[in-house]
């Protein structure tokens, strides 16, 4: 695992505390008192202070020797848990480029709210995340904004156009955690392939999303019972699979290390499943709507349950489900994209494909534990663990004494029920307003600063 | 009579799109979809509409029913049969109509389709009959326009006609009375076919025997047998004892997406002949919702033969339209009919 780009990183980040500093208070060192630690992946289960300093987890259970017990600001957390602030895989903030949509203050600030510490972002910005330059003010505007880190994916071609190799070796080394064409197209496969050579040089991540883009053009719904019912253009599974077999078969010859963010179809994870047991490098992802939705919800006609990948089948949503709890699918992401309201104002196939979802993605997932769908040792390992490991974040994911202090409180007994007005993002295009959750986000460090603080 | 309407129980995050066509009180306040609609209303509509037909047959061919309202066609996609048939349909209800050709106008030069709504809306129009590419775009308009309002389909992408369904069935059972021991096969590009959709709505509801399609797979779209069709690709086994056979439009430019080979091979297996239409019940009746193409889904002898009934379900689509425009006008009046 390579070691988290401190030249990008949030490390040196000369913004003081968001919410000021108290006199006579270091608001870089925490005690949480009595909170529920829990993180699956070194075995932590306890009820124990957890003590916060110079942005890093200092003492678990007791406070380290030199410990300025007067200075430091106390938190009670009884009754509450405590887990690795959530690493979300695949994230459009829209900014630079679709300001109007959003930017990266109020989309960072909405991942806070969610439990969300880490954003990673696809290289589809305008202009494209292909050089270092747009990584550093990608970067910069995130230490600005002072609440999540912001970490970005690098472009695999230039201006994605599929023609073209970007620089991925610099990308890499000015601190890009991954390389992807984000939704854009190949010219061809042959020049796929030797951009997963390139990228395999160097053992670069890759993050590619399959999807054809002949077989998709114009869908906007999966290709059955209900967009026939509705008139609605189809987008069929064969988009995906199609694509994914032809990336498979390059992944065994040129030994690139492929993740591919959000799977939408049962056959797609057959494949998946097939290419891990043969031992190729490719992992998978799948986002929280498509857990949770299915084709049938397409049928009110709601422009936000518009999404490419499109929501499927209840069979391919359980298929989902299983692979998730399973294993087979390493990590949940949000698949983020908010929009203007005027995105969403038109005739449904019109629409701007994408939802809102970084407040939901922790609530969606919890609710799957509650569900017994997969167990909270899972929930925690697809939305920290393997994602840290995936974007080679080897100083974040877990609750261990010198990891990064990017950690989430959470209450696992508050009910509530989603607002989209109340949202913190910038795009309120949920399908998921009314829906009622358990387990609330309470509290949110990043480096051992407090940038989020439910109000009660 | 009022007919009692027992409005469904709509779950909470998956509201039924057809729902928003009934006022608070049950009444048909928009025609959107046939879904929905159930017998009972599809049965009204039809038998309001036998009163309607007699009205053309007089000297003067006019009713007071909606003097003093604006009808305001607006069609975003260009169409002569179907906007001219609500434009008299909607004159000989006494109403002001203004026609307003879209395609070529205020969206193609930035505007949203909600600003075009709001402007025309500030016109004071009463009802608006909708035709647009895309589909949904009816429940779209029928979603955001004022609450005096109502919205008509005309005509959205893919997805519903469904005054286009309700005159064939006005049509059908004109010729034949009951449905339930009908067999009707519905012909040719199903996939893309709004009328398709809204005719398997409308004669599924009313109970008919045998509710058929028959075309290439390539025209065939995924799942069709859900919406309560049988499913064929040869035209004999298709078309055998059939009572009512319904060609649909071949569109040109859809074959250029490599859906078909030749207009010649659609025409040799699948377009209506003579020859073809021995195949079913003598008396089958043979219609198509136009403009057909001749030679290229049904022979020139066909479509002007005795069996065909395509004239008539032109004249019969102003009787229909004026049923349905007179029975949503009466919900927005706050009348009960």
């Amino acid at each position: 695992m390579k070691d988290a780009p401190e030249n990008l990183g949030l490390d040196y980040d000369p913004v003081r505390h968001p919410e000021g500093c108290r006199e006579g208070i270091d608001c870089d060192r925490w005690v949480i008192r009595g909170a529920r630690l829990r993180d699956p992946s070194n075995g932590l289960d306890t009820t124990s202070d957890i003590y916060l300093g110079g942005g890093r987890i200092v003492g678990i259970g007791e406070a380290p020797g030199d410990w300025p017990a007067d200075t430091a600001e106390h938190v009670c957390a009884e009754g509450h848990w405590l887990i690795p602030g959530v690493i979300d895989g695949w994230a459009r903030l829209r900014e630079p480029g679709h300001e109007h949509k959003a930017t990266i203050a109020t989309e960072s600030a909405a991942a806070v709210a969610g439990g969300i510490t880490t954003v990673v972002m696809p290289p589809d910005t305008i202009p494209v995340l292909d050089t270092v330059a747009v990584a550093r003010y990608i970067k910069r505007r995130a230490q600005l904004a002072g609440r999540a880190r912001v970490v970005a994916i690098g472009a695999m071609t230039q201006q994605l156009d599929g023609e073209l190799l970007a620089e991925m070796a610099a990308l890499d080394a000015g601190g890009c955690v991954a390389i992807s064409n984000a939704h854009y197209p190949f010219q061809d496969l042959r020049l796929m392939r030797r951009a997963l050579e390139y990228a395999a040089t160097f053992d670069l991540q890759v993050l590619l999303q399959p999807l054809d883009p002949s077989l998709s053009a114009r869908g906007c719904a999966h290709d059955g019972a209900v967009a026939t019912r509705l008139g609605l253009p189809g987008l069929p599974v064969s988009a995906e699979t199609a694509p994914l077999a032809q990336l498979i078969a390059m992944i065994s010859e040129t030994g690139a290390r492929v993740h591919v963010p959000q799977l939408s179809s049962a056959a797609a994870l057959k494949l998946i499943e097939r290419a891990k047991a043969d031992g190729l490098p490719i992992t998978a992802g799948v986002s929280a709507h498509h857990l949770w939705l299915t084709e049938m919800d397409t049928d009110a006609l709601d422009p936000n349950s518009h999404v490419i990948p499109p929501l499927r089948t209840i069979r391919d949503r359980d298929a989902l489900r299983r692979g998730l709890a399973e294993g087979l699918i390493d990590t949940v992401v949000s698949d983020h994209q908010p929009h203007e309201p005027d995105a969403k104002l038109a005739p449904f196939p019109e629409t701007e494909p994408g939802v809102s979802g970084l407040e939901t993605l922790l609530p969606l997932v919890m609710k799957l534990v509650e569900e017994g769908v997969i167990d909270f040792d899972r929930a925690i390992d697809s939305l920290a663990t393997r994602p840290a490991a995936l974007f080679g974040l080897s100083d974040a994911g877990s609750i261990a004494v010198g990891q990064r202090a990017d950690l989430t409180l959470i209450d696992p007994d508050a009910m509530w029920s989603l607002d989209s007005t109340g949202m913190a993002s910038a795009g309120e295009n949920t399908p998921f307003a009314g829906w009622d959750f358990a387990h609330q986000v309470e509290t949110t460090w990043v480096n051992g600063r407090r940038v989020f603080l439910r109000e009660p | 009579m009022a007919v009692k309407f027992v409005r469904p129980k709509i779950p909470k995050f998956a509201p039924d799109p057809w729902a928003i066509q009934f006022d608070e009180q049950g009444h048909l306040r928009h025609l959107l979809t046939i879904e929905g609609l159930g017998p009972q209303w599809i049965t009204r509509i039809l038998d309001t509409a036998e009163g309607f037909v007699s009205v053309t047959d007089r000297e003067i061919k006019k009713v007071p029913l909606l003097r003093g309202r604006t009808v305001v066609n607006l069609f975003f996609e260009s169409s002569t049969r179907t906007r001219t048939t609500f434009e008299l349909a909607a004159k000989r209800l006494s109403a002001d109509v203004l026609n307003l050709n879209l395609a070529t106008s205020a969206t193609k030069k930035g505007e949203s389709l909600l600003d075009t709504l709001r402007n025309i809306e500030a016109m004071q129009a009463d009802m608006f009959v909708v035709r647009h590419e895309q589909s949904g775009a009816a429940h779209f308009i029928a979603r955001h326009v004022a609450p005096h309002v109502s919205v008509l389909n005309a005509g959205d992408g893919w997805h519903s006609h469904p005054t286009q369904a309700l005159l064939d069935a006005f049509t059908i059972r004109r010729h034949k009375g009951d449905f339930t021991p009908l067999r009707v096969a519905i012909v040719g590009d199903i996939r893309h076919s709004r009328v398709a959709r809204s005719q398997m709505h409308v004669l599924n509801s009313l109970n008919v025997g045998e509710l058929r399609v028959i075309a290439p797979r390539t025209l065939i779209p995924t799942d069709v047998e859900k919406l309560g069709v049988r499913v064929f690709h040869d035209m004999r086994e298709g078309l055998k004892d059939v009572d009512v056979i319904i060609m649909l439009r071949l569109q040109r430019e859809r074959m250029e997406a490599g859906l078909l080979p030749s207009e010649e091979e659609f025409y040799r297996l699948y377009g209506l002949t003579e020859e073809k239409l021995a195949w079913a019940k003598p008396d089958a009746m043979v219609m198509h919702p136009g403009p057909a193409n001749r030679g290229v889904e049904i022979e020139s002898s066909v479509a002007d033969g005795p069996q065909s009934v395509i004239l008539e379900q032109v004249s019969n689509g102003i009787g229909v339209r004026m049923a349905v425009m007179s029975l949503c006008m009466s919900a927005n009046r706050g009348e009960t009919t």
